[in-house]
C-alpha cells in the first residue's frame, strides 16, 4: 500500500465507519440514559430544578477550593490539557474545514502558531499526568487498563497531528493518514470507555444540580 | 544506430547515422552559453555539484540522438502540448527536438500503416537501446480493449510489444503513471498504468496533469549523461524532481505559518497573495516541482496566479476529494453518514431505555407485600 492509498483509506472508508460507530455509541448511551428518566419526587418543590442543573453545569467548571488544596497538580495540569486539547480539536483551520465540511457550521479559527504552541504544552501536559499518575502510590494502585488506554488514544491523536503538522514524518500523505487513523480510534474507543465522560459529564451534572435545585440549596 | 540495423528485407533504406547532440543543437543556433547554463541547471536540479556541469555538457555533446518511441493511449494529448509549448526555442525544447522522436501519433506527418511502420523500423534497429514514453493509461489485461485501440491493435498488444526490446520506459502525466483520469472511479474502460502491467523494465513514473517539461528533458538529459537512470522515489519519480512537496517550496508557505489564509477567491487575503488551504490547496500532499520550477518558462505557476494546487501528480488524485475542498475534509458525504448512524443510536437508546423502565415496572408490580406473621411462618 502506498502511502496515498493509506490516507485515501484513513480520510475515506475508515472515516465513515468510525463516524458511524462514533454517533452510533455515544447516542445509544445518552439516550438511553434520558430515556430510562428519573424516579417520581412527591415533595413540594422548593426551587427550580432545571435553573439548579444549569448552574451546575456551568459552575463543575471552576475548580474547587477544596479539592484544589488537596490536589493542586491534579487541578491545574488536569485543566491545562484538558482546555488545550479543546482548542487544538476546534480551533485549528484544517479541524474547522473539517466540521464545516461535516456539521455545516463553521466558526473563527486561531492562527496555526498558536495552536500549535498549545499543542506542545498539551503534550507535556499529558506526560506530566501519566507521571504523577505511575509516580503516586495511591494513583496507580486506583487505575486500570481502561486508564492507560484512554491516556494513549489521547496521547497519540495529539502527538501524531503535531508530527503531521510539523512534517515530521516522511512523506507527508502518511503523517497525515496516521493521524487521521489516531482520530478514528479516538472516535471508536470514545463511546465504550471512559472517555465518553466527555458527553456524560454534563448530564451528571445536570442531575446533580438539578436535585439539589429542587430542594432550593446550593450544590 | 545503423551499424547495429539487422538485414533489411522490405527494400527500404537502412535509417542513416544520427548527429550527435550537439550537432543538432549548433545547428539549431543554441549558443554555447546558453548549452552551458542548461548544463548547470540540469546539475543543480539532479543535485549535483556544479563542477559537474562540463561532465554533462561532455556527455551530451557527443551522445547519439537516442531513438525514442512515443506511445499515446487513453491521454488528452495535454502532456504533449506541455512538453511542446515553448515560446522560444529553449534547449530543453531542443532536447526535446533532436531526441530521434521516431514514433508520436500527434506529432509525426506519417499517419496509419505507414506510422505504425515508423514504430517497427525504429524497434527493429535500435533494439535493446530505444526509450519508450507513454503518455495515457490503457484498459487491462482483462478489460475490454476495444475501449481504445490504434491501427486496430488494442494498447496493451501495443506497449507489450514495443517495450519488450525497449531500454526503459518513461510515463509520462499521471495517466500513464498512476491511472489517471480514465482510471478515476468508476474505472470504467479498466484502465490501468503502465507500471502495472511492466514488472520486467525500468519504468520512470514523470507525473503531473501535465507534467513540468523540464522534468522530462532533465531526465533524457540524465540518461544521455550517466547512461542510468535517475534515482527514484516511492512511486518511481526522479527524486530531483519530486523530492520535496510543493508546501515545502511554496512561496506562500510563511503565510500558512503565520495563519493568514484567503477564504474565498477575491477576499482581502486572495489579493494579498495569502495561503491557499482553506481554498483546497493540496500542496501539503503533494510532491513535484512546480513551485521551484514555474511554468511557461519560469513565469508563473499554478499557485502563484491565485489557484490552489490540484495534487495532480499524486496517484489517484481524481478521487482524492473536492479541489475546492481543504486537504482535511474528507470525500465522500460525512453529514448524511452522521445522520444515519445518529438515528440509528437515537432508535437503539431509545428501545433499551424503555426496556430497562418495563423491567422496572414488571419487578414492581411483581413485588408481593408480606406480613410479619407470613415471614415467620416461611422461617
Amino acid at each position: 500500500m502506498t502511502a496515498m492509498e493509506f490516507l485515501m483509506l484513513t480520510k475515506g472508508p475508515l472515516f465513515q465507519a468510525a463516524l458511524a460507530v462514533f454517533a452510533l455509541g455515544v447516542l445509544v448511551r445518552l439516550v438511553e440514559i434520558f430515556a430510562l428518566g428519573r424516579a417520581h419526587n412527591y415533595a413540594a418543590p422548593r426551587g427550580s430544578a432545571v435553573a439548579g442543573g444549569l448552574r451546575t453545569m456551568y459552575k463543575r467548571f471552576e475548580p474547587n477550593p477544596g479539592t484544589f488544596k488537596a490536589a493542586p497538580f491534579d487541578v491545574v495540569v488536569g485543566m491545562v490539557w484538558h482546555i488545550g486539547f479543546i482548542i487544538a480539536l476546534l480551533l485549528f483551520i484544517p479541524h474547522v474545514e473539517l466540521i464545516k465540511s461535516t456539521f455545516g457550521i463553521a466558526w473563527p479559527a486561531l492562527p496555526n502558531p498558536v495552536v500549535d504552541a498549545v499543542t506542545a504544552i498539551t503534550l507535556l501536559g499529558l506526560i506530566a499526568a501519566l507521571v504523577h499518575r505511575l509516580a503516586q502510590p495511591v494513583k496507580r494502585f486506583l487505575s486500570t487498563p481502561e486508564d492507560y488506554l484512554i491516556w494513549g488514544v489521547t496521547f497519540l491523536v495529539m502527538l501524531t497531528g503535531w508530527l503531521a503538522y510539523h512534517r515530521m514524518i516522511n512523506p507527508y500523505p502518511l503523517a497525515l493518514g496516521i493521524h487521521i487513523l489516531a482520530a478514528e480510534i479516538f472516535l471508536v474507543v470514545l463511546p465504550f470507555t471512559k472517555l465518553s465522560h466527555i458527553f456524560t459529564a454534563f448530564v451528571a451534572r445536570y442531575y446533580n444540580g438539578a436535585i439539589f435545585g429542587r430542594k432550593g440549596v446550593q450544590s | 544506430m545503423a551499424t547495429a540495423s539487422p538485414q533489411r528485407t522490405d527494400g527500404r533504406p537502412a535509417p542513416t547515422p544520427q548527429p550527435t547532440l550537439g550537432e543538432s543543437l549548433r545547428r539549431n543556433g543554441v549558443s554555447r552559453r546558453g548549452f552551458m547554463q542548461f548544463c548547470a541547471a540540469t546539475a543543480s536540479l539532479m543535485a549535483l555539484p556544479p563542477s559537474m556541469a562540463p561532465a554533462i555538457a561532455a556527455a551530451l555533446e557527443s551522445a547519439r540522438r537516442p531513438s525514442v518511441i512515443w506511445l499515446s493511449f487513453q491521454e488528452c494529448t495535454g502532456c504533449t502540448e506541455s512538453l511542446t509549448r515553448s515560446f522560444s526555442p529553449t534547449v530543453e525544447n531542443l532536447i526535446l527536438d533532436t531526441i530521434s522522436l521516431d514514433y508520436h501519433h500527434t506529432l509525426q506527418a506519417a499517419a496509419g500503416d505507414a506510422a505504425e511502420h515508423a514504430r517497427e523500423e525504429a524497434m527493429h534497429a535500435n533494439a535493446g537501446e530505444y526509450l519508450v514514453v507513454v503518455d495515457g493509461s490503457l484498459p487491462g489485461p482483462k478489460a475490454n480493449p476495444g475501449y481504445s485501440t490504434i491501427a486496430g491493435i488494442s494498447n496493451y498488444d501495443m506497449l507489450m510489444e514495443t517495450v519488450a526490446d525497449a531500454a526503459a520506459v518513461i510515463a509520462v502525466g499521471s495517466c500513464a503513471a498512476f491511472g489517471g483520469l480514465p482510471k478515476a472511479d468508476p474505472n470504467p474502460s479498466g484502465a490501468v498504468s503502465v507500471q502495472d502491467l511492466i514488472k520486467d523494465k525500468p519504468v520512470i513514473n514523470v507525473s503531473g496533469c501535465p507534467p513540468v517539461p523540464m522534468v522530462i528533458t532533465g531526465v533524457l538529459a540524465q540518461y544521455l549523461t550517466f547512461g542510468k537512470l535517475p534515482e527514484l522515489d516511492q512511486y518511481n519519480r526522479p527524486l530531483a524532481f519530486f523530492g520535496q512537496s510543493i508546501h515545502d517550496r511554496c512561496y506562500r508557505r510563511p503565510f500558512y505559518d503565520k495563519g493568514l489564509f484567503a477564504e474565498t477567491f477575491d477576499d482581502e487575503g486572495a489579493k494579498k497573495g495569502w495561503c491557499l488551504y482553506r481554498l483546497g490547496c493540496k500542496g501539503p500532499m503533494t510532491y513535484n516541482a512546480c513551485a521551484t520550477m514555474k511554468w511557461n518558462g519560469g513565469v508563473s505557476w499554478p499557485v502563484e496566479s491565485g489557484a490552489p494546487c490540484l495534487g495532480c501528480s499524486e496517484p489517484d488524485f481524481w478521487d482524492a476529494g473536492g479541489f475546492y475542498d481543504a486537504l482535511s475534509v474528507p470525500p465522500g458525504r460525512s453529514g448524511d453518514m452522521l445522520l444515519a448512524a445518529g438515528a440509528a443510536g437515537v432508535a437503539v437508546g431509545t428501545g433499551a431505555g424503555l426496556l430497562a423502565r418495563s423491567k422496572a415496572r414488571t419487578a414492581e408490580k411483581q413485588h408481593e407485600t408480606v406480613t410479619a406473621e407470613q415471614l415467620e411462618e416461611k422461617l
